[in-house]
């Protein structure tokens, strides 16, 4: 940098400043559409929640429903499961997590239906595919074993399935997302 | 390249890199210490412009190809979402609509340029003959473009210009057929125009790094046009690379205005129609850029005979001129017989090219004109003055001028003692 006799930056050290500030902003301003438009567009942002009706999942059953693109899994858990989810030492668990802290509303357990290994849907959700080593779900990806209430208990997933954002809207309804 | 500034020894990492690959003093030698000469005016920025357009065509294009939905099916529908629900498609879709006309003007008034002050002429034909491929490869991917978001312009102007090959005799209809995929305009016509539309502007590319490879064996002309010795040329960087930005941003404000302000200036309303294969519209006209050649295609209305046989009926006729208002371009350098290349000291020719011009407009304007009427026949006789220039009036001026006298050096007309050097000999 020049000095001038004050000792101050030269004039052209101020317009060089300026004129490279200018350019970084503007190539910044230029950029961010061409990044922006990969983002989720509007109408694919528009399906950001589902609605289902559970009155007709009796008690042991497992649906599955899509919610932005992806399989959510819901489950109206059985005296047994809460029994069975409860007893697991919370010590044994690679993503500690009760039971309550999985349920809104008990007995809906509502989960995203992927592996949080590497994204892959496990099996165990329709009756006949393996349900896992703790009769839950299975991911035959990479072997991942998840309990009745979705918590991982064996293989390489991280943790548990997710819970999706969701409420109750009525005692028949329920709202994703 | 300089002999002033020789290469440097590029030191460390860009050395190590350099002496392998030398990559690093190409650059240098080819934008920074690449000598330019001293006197080039704004109309010199047009060769940098078209640049950046291909540039930002090619980005746009390619993040839009990210939405769009090449299917006679979706295709339409796909462009209105881009235009409303993706992130920014409005600015993507526009800036790349719009892009595509400035693109247009910038490389015209580039070629016009290179027409004024014989950048055509030895030793740069083959930079000139460079350019028209890229021109055309430019037309070919416009055309193609046009058709993708399947309106109704989209679709007839598709129908109309792969029927031009039917005039061709004997074969037309095979090729014809063979073009579309099919017996009329449809899927497979789109699905393929995708495909040539986002292979072209590669071909671009590297026809432009031709053009480049070319202009830097004897550097640019200049509005002077005589060659010039090291002393009238001065480093690429700073002084053209400020020059060019500086006229960058002078574009980018007009290109924006269009963008934001008026951006279906170019556009026909039409398009905004889906594509219906069973109603074409009252009045189709190709995009701007291709009016006069157009205008040329809608001049032959007549067969052309000799004692009443039929040579060529009036559909060929009119195609083939089309296409030879194009291809003449490729014959510039010898059909214009002056070795004076800088308009400036061509009285005649001075005249000449801007008659020229103004035949290009009119032809331009009658092109989007119905073929009918008093814009028929200045279309008719415009037709014939742009090949009369090509063909005779160039040739001819080259042999009747006399040329003003041409200074032996850029100093002379600049610098206070050059009154002596004012009387140089006419140069033929």
């Amino acid at each position: 940098m020049t000095t001038d006799a004050e000792g101050g930056g030269s004039r052209r050290d101020f317009l060089n400043i300026v004129g490279w500030t200018g350019l970084g902003i503007g190539a910044v301003a230029f950029a961010w559409p061409l990044v922006h438009q990969m983002n989720p567009a509007a109408d694919v942002l528009a399906l950001a929640t589902t609605r289902v009706d559970i009155s007709a999942i009796a008690e042991g059953m497992n649906v599955t429903v899509m919610w932005q693109g992806r399989p959510v899994w819901i489950r109206h858990l059985t005296e047994e499961d809460i029994q069975t989810a409860n007893a697991v030492d919370l010590n044994d668990l690679r993503d500690p997590e009760p039971l309550e802290a999985r349920v809104i509303q008990s007995p809906w357990l509502v989960q995203i239906g992927i592996c949080t290994h590497l994204g892959c849907v496990p099996l165990g959700n329709r009756s006949g595919e393996p349900r896992g080593d703790f009769d839950g779900w299975f991911c035959p990806c990479h072997g991942s074993h998840y309990d009745i209430a979705g918590r991982i208990r064996r293989g390489p997933a991280p943790r548990n399935l997710d819970v999706p954002p969701h409420e109750f809207v009525s005692d028949t309804e329920l709202l994703i997302g | 390249m300089s002999a002033d500034t020789p290469t440097p020894q590029f030191r460390g990492v860009l050395g190590w890199i350099d002496h392998r690959l030398p990559v690093v003093s190409l650059g240098y030698n080819h934008l920074v210490v690449y000598p330019t000469p001293k006197n080039l005016n704004y109309w010199w920025n047009f060769g940098s412009l078209a640049g950046i357009m291909l540039i930002i065509q090619i980005v746009t294009g390619i993040v839009l190809a990210m939405h769009y939905v090449p299917h006679a099916d979706m295709a339409f529908d796909s462009v209105e979402r881009i235009m409303r629900d993706v992130n920014y498609g409005w600015l993507l879709r526009y800036g790349h609509a719009v892009g595509a006309s400035m693109f247009f003007i910038v490389v015209y008034i580039h070629m016009f340029r290179g027409l004024y002050y014989g950048s055509y002429k030895a030793p740069r034909e083959l930079l000139w003959m460079i350019g028209v491929v890229i021109l055309i490869l430019m037309m070919a991917t416009a055309f193609t473009g046009y058709v993708l978001p399947w309106g109704q312009m989209s679709f007839w102007a598709a129908v109309v210009i792969i029927n031009l090959f039917g005039a061709i005799p004997l074969v037309g209809d095979t090729i014809v057929t063979w073009l579309m995929g099919g017996f009329a305009v449809d899927n497979a016509t789109l699905q393929r125009f995708f495909s040539i539309h986002y292979l072209l502007p590669f071909t671009i590319v590297a026809m432009s790094f031709l053009h480049l490879v070319a202009l830097h064996q004897f550097g640019s002309n200049n509005p002077v046009g005589i060659d010039l010795t090291k002393k009238d040329k001065i480093n690429f960087h700073p002084y053209y690379t400020v020059k060019d930005v500086f006229g960058l941003f002078v574009f980018l404000t007009i290109y924006a205005l269009f963008v934001f302000y008026a951006p279906l200036t170019f556009a026909h309303i039409e398009n905004y129609e889906p594509a219906n294969a069973l109603v074409t519209p009252a009045h189709i006209v190709p995009d701007w850029y291709f009016m006069p050649f157009y205008a040329i295609l809608a001049s032959f209305t007549f067969d052309i005979s000799i004692f009443g046989i039929t040579l060529m009926d009036a559909k060929l006729a009119g195609v083939l001129a089309m296409f030879a208002a194009v291809l003449i371009l490729f014959f510039l350098p010898w059909l214009d017989t002056s070795k004076v290349r800088s308009a400036t000291y061509r009285p005649l020719y001075r005249i000449a090219f801007w008659v020229f011009v103004v035949v290009v407009l009119l032809l331009g304007y009658s092109g989007s004109q119905p073929a009918e009427g008093a814009w028929l026949l200045i279309g008719q006789i415009t037709t014939f003055y742009y090949f009369f220039h090509f063909l005779v009036l160039l040739p001819l001026l080259g042999k009747i001028e006399k040329p003003l006298p041409v200074p032996e050096s850029i100093n002379k007309p600049v610098l206070p003692t050059a009154s002596a050097g004012a009387q140089a000999q006419p140069a033929e």
